[in-house]
């Protein structure tokens, strides 16, 4: 366990800001790039997770709990966001045969 | 030391090959893979409540869902819808430029290279659970009203449409 926090200690908070900003970029880049549907949720959460690495830094490097239950949170809630996505996904591939996220333009009108 | 930017290459790869494979059944195991390499980073923070969580919940039950879904779809690399060339290239330059700009407010802000200030044992589940039903314990009810709802939400959602029979 110590050379665990040993570990911690050796690496500045920039670095993980950067990583988590790398992270969180290619979960946008994954947004605008796909069309599947269920590949653009799961690049949401790539976002969701980069975030949370990043509370949980800061939460662990300031020796503040608040942080880690907040990413607890956050778990919760996209253990929710994706149950209700996904049934929306198979509920819009049971009326178009498709994943294609162009199918939902139709909702415009 | 090493182990936090080797987990850190071995993430963004990952992530990458996540958003880039053409298989979406593929996608999904390198997303798995990538929150593999998540729950080491967070037992490199010492959270190991997170660690554990992150392990269950995101690699068991939310990608098991996932995955799920994607073979009940049928989907596969023939089926798979992509962007234009054009679309791909604007996004990609997008993406980079929202990264850019991030690095840039990160450079501009005073350089914290802080290091470990606090006690380290906050990520301990006796701590954190000591933390999150004291102060936390409206949020953590609060929480489970959402599950309930999301529950319910996704049946309702994913039910089949059946004719009255007895109308």
């Amino acid at each position: 366990m110590d050379s665990i926090v040993q570990n911690l200690q050796g690496i500045p908070l920039n670095h993980y800001l950067i990583f988590c900003s790398i992270i969180f970029a290619i979960g946008v880049v994954g947004v605008l790039i796909r069309r599947n549907v269920i590949i653009i949720m799961m690049s949401i959460e790539l976002m969701l997770n980069a975030v949370n690495l990043l509370l949980a830094a800061f939460s662990a490097y300031r020796g503040d709990a608040s942080g880690q239950v907040f990413v607890f949170f956050v778990m919760a809630l996209a253990a929710a966001e994706v149950a209700v996505g996904l049934a929306i996904v198979v509920m819009v591939y049971r009326n178009t045969k498709s994943v294609d996220i162009e199918s939902l333009s139709k909702l415009r009108w | 030391m090493s182990v936090f930017y080797f987990m850190a290459f071995l993430s963004i790869f990952f992530a990458l090959m996540t958003i880039f494979s053409k298989n979406p059944v593929n996608s999904v195991l390198y997303l798995v893979l990538t929150f593999f390499t998540f729950t080491i980073h967070y037992i490199l923070l010492n959270a190991q409540f997170l660690a554990v969580v992150n392990f269950i919940v995101y690699m068991g039950a939310i990608m098991v869902l996932f995955l799920f879904v994607l073979m009940l779809l049928n989907l596969n690399k023939d089926t798979e819808p992509m962007k234009s060339h054009f679309v791909k290239f604007m996004g990609a330059i997008a993406g980079m430029c929202l990264l850019a700009t991030m690095l840039g407010a990160f450079h501009v802000i005073e350089s914290n290279n802080e290091y470990v200030t606090g006690n380290t044992d906050v990520g301990l589940v006796k701590n954190l659970g000591k933390v999150l039903f004291n102060e936390f314990l409206l949020p953590f009810e609060l929480s489970s009203i959402l599950l309930l709802t999301a529950m319910v939400g996704a049946i309702l959602l994913a039910k089949k449409e059946t004719k009255k029979v007895n109308g």
